[in-house]
């Protein structure tokens, strides 16, 4: 490796990476897991890696990401649901924040973070947890 | 104080919220992009398609701290706590993927004039290993919300021998108005019976760990010397029972030194730290007895007494800093020079930011100075393989040289627990005797339910405000007590913090990356 491991643990993760061969590198610094039966032991020096390399991919195998939001079939898909009413539309969970935002070719439903509310997410650091953090907006 | 050209811009987890999702199609273009970065030329991506801005595989740069020391350029990644050096290539590539986010392709033709083809495609795939960039839409996965194992081992017990002080220092946490615990609540002394029991409990939780540490602590803990002897006495022998070392140590305000103590202090190769906060002027103004005397001139012979004849351990001297004594190295000097102490560290007061000690912003910048000029001061004498004392920054660079990347702050309720006077069992010793903060007792163990309940609710993955924060390997939101104190809940980041905490990390960050360039053999003391 051309970059110059300083540390313990980058020495710890040049050899973790040797040693995985063609296991994909997120695989490779997922770490142990389960609880670290070694901190118990006090025999694993790697135990403390648990936190530090993150988690093991998902189980799951990954689907097509299939928006949960409002629809995008009945453009511009903001007054009324597929149904023709309005009970449908835009449910505040927190996939919203991956469909409506930015990206969205209908930024209807959240605020202008650009130019008005820049701070909007900043309590939200990770929307899967924090979205109950987000509030309305009022301009 | 100079940073890097490179900047991480908040990093993997923050990319995740705003990145277009990414579709099976692209994770596939995406995924062959990361395989044809180990060496075959990438093809020019795909067209955009639709109202998806996300170009499949394009790079983008992850979480880490860029530093540099000696002319080196460095790479602190989070949340993996690695450092490396980087080299001409790869700096290349992370700044042109800081300008804008592109494919390897790109990036290679981009490069191309610079670096061989060859060595880029290499540099990403090095830099893809290990996190330091990532794929556009595809973070990495975040940290597991991982608990300690059950029965996770304790590592230091410490005792709170008595809750009575002989001083009436302005700022205690302990009697001043920003107190957890009344005073009249708890007995004042700790009985033996009951610090027989904590031992038990001490050996019990220490598990497998063959070395166990217990602290004692107070108020004043030669106030109850007498207990403190049978204590250790108890202790020793369970050890042999049990087959365990079991090491001491403990803090004093070094009024009640006596010779006899110094005696038995230096022949049970007891660690001592000495609450003082300097000069007699500043010592004298902060450290008071209950009438308002200073105590300057009652300790320093029995200080020098103790440094004197307790040669088994190094002595240390631990300073509370206070709007009123922030001359750092003034402090730094006449501890270690004139009074002859080993090591220094130095704590900003706990208090509300209301009290006339509490130390302002301005305050907290004219530390930070002082803090950054010792440590430039310890680089000198690292680099010269000799000692300093400035253990704030020997400490900090400890934890990176290891690279611990922490899931808690400290080891409070895990590893460190406290007990009260009564045999209570606190987080620590800061909230020994607090009924909110109790944990268990020695008599009955420690809850788990309640220890594991307070493991969740403060693990680095709940702090929302830590998310985005490269610093956050090494403060995990800090001290507890502190937190608890500023915004009445130890569940909360100390935000008060934050500034000082990230700049003293890159300052100790920067004085590792100049050992390792200049004397790198000193790094290997921290090994043990």
């Amino acid at each position: 490796m051309a970059l110059k491991p300083i540390n313990r643990k980058a020495d710890r993760m040049v050899t973790y990476l040797a040693n995985q061969g063609d296991v994909p590198p997120a695989e490779q610094m997922a770490g142990p897991v389960g609880p670290a039966a070694g901190a118990v032991e006090g025999g694993d020096e790697n135990a403390e890696d648990v936190v530090a390399l993150g988690g093991r991919l998902p189980e799951v195998p990954e689907i097509p990401h299939i928006p949960l939001g409002c629809s995008l079939v009945f453009a511009p898909g903001w007054e009324v649901d597929e149904a023709g009413g309005t009970a449908g539309l835009c449910q505040p969970v927190e996939r919203d924040l991956f469909d409506c935002h930015l990206a969205c070719f209908w930024p209807a439903h959240v605020p202008d973070q650009l130019n008005h509310s820049p701070d909007w997410t900043g309590k939200c650091a990770a929307a899967q947890n924090d979205w109950r953090k987000l509030e309305m907006i009022f301009p | 104080m100079s940073t890097a050209g490179i900047t991480s811009p908040g990093g993997l987890s923050v990319s995740a919220a705003t990145a277009t999702p990414v579709t099976a199609a692209a994770t596939e273009a995406a995924n062959g992009a990361a395989t044809r970065a180990n060496g075959a030329p990438a093809p020019a991506p795909p067209p955009s398609s639709g109202a998806s801005p996300a170009a499949p595989g394009l790079l983008t740069p992850g979480e880490f701290h860029a530093f540099q020391a000696d002319g080196a350029t460095f790479l602190y990644l989070v949340p993996s706590a690695a450092i490396f050096r980087m080299d001409d290539a790869s700096l290349a590539v992370l700044r042109a993927l800081e300008r804008a986010n592109r494919t390897p392709a790109e990036l290679v033709q981009r490069l191309g004039d610079r670096f061989p083809v060859e060595e880029v495609t290499n540099r990403i795939d090095e830099l893809l290993g290990l996190r330091a960039i990532g794929l556009l839409g595809k973070p990495a996965p975040a940290p597991p919300d991982m608990l300690p194992p059950k029965g996770f081992p304790l590592t230091t017990m410490v005792l709170n021998v008595t809750s009575k002080c002989n001083l009436a220092c302005t700022y205690c946490y302990e009697y001043g108005d920003d107190r957890i615990v009344e005073a009249d609540s708890k007995p004042r002394y700790m009985d033996l019976e009951t610090a027989r029991e904590s031992v038990d409990f001490m050996f019990e939780q220490g598990g497998s760990n063959r070395l166990v540490h217990l602290t004692f602590f107070g108020g004043e803990t030669l106030l109850n010397f007498k207990l403190l002897k049978e204590t250790a006495t108890y202790a020793r022998q369970r050890a042999r029972e049990v087959g365990k070392e079991v090491d001491f140590s403990l803090t004093t305000n070094a009024t009640l030194l006596k010779p006899e103590i110094v005696d038995w202090l230096a022949e049970n190769r007891v660690g001592v730290t000495v609450s003082i906060d300097g000069p007699r002027e500043v010592q004298d103004g902060l450290r008071v007895f209950s009438n308002g005397m200073g105590s300057y001139d009652i300790i320093l012979p029995r200080i020098k007494d103790l440094l004197a004849r307790h040669r088994t351990r190094p002595i240390g001297a631990r300073v509370t800093l206070t709007s009123q004594n922030l001359d750092v190295k003034h402090i730094f000097r006449h501890l270690t020079e004139e009074i002859g102490f080993w090591e220094v560290g130095f704590a900003p007061v706990t208090s509300s930011s209301c009290r006339d000690f509490s130390i302002s912003d301005a305050g907290y910048d004219k530390m930070l100075g002082q803090f950054e000029e010792l440590a430039h001061d310890f680089l000198e004498h690292a680099c010269a393989d000799r000692h300093h004392g400035f253990s704030n920054v020997k400490d900090t660079l400890e934890e990176i040289h290891k690279g611990v990347s922490k899931a808690y702050p400290c080891g409070a309720g895990l590893g460190l627990m406290g007990v009260a006077t009564d045999g209570d069992v606190a987080l620590c010793h800061r909230f020994a005797g607090s009924d909110e903060h109790k944990i268990g007792s020695v008599s009955e163990g420690v809850d788990v339910d309640v220890q594991y309940d307070y493991l969740k609710k403060h693990h680095i993955n709940s702090k929302t405000d830590c998310r985005t924060c490269w610093a956050r390997p090494i403060c995990a939101g800090g001290c507890y007590h502190e937190a608890h104190t500023r915004y009445g809940t130890t569940a909360t980041p100390n935000l008060h913090f934050c500034e000082w905490v990230r700049s003293w990390t890159h300052t100790c960050l920067r004085v590792y990356g100049a050992i390792s360039e200049r004397n790198p053999a000193f790094l290997a003391r921290f090994d043990a």
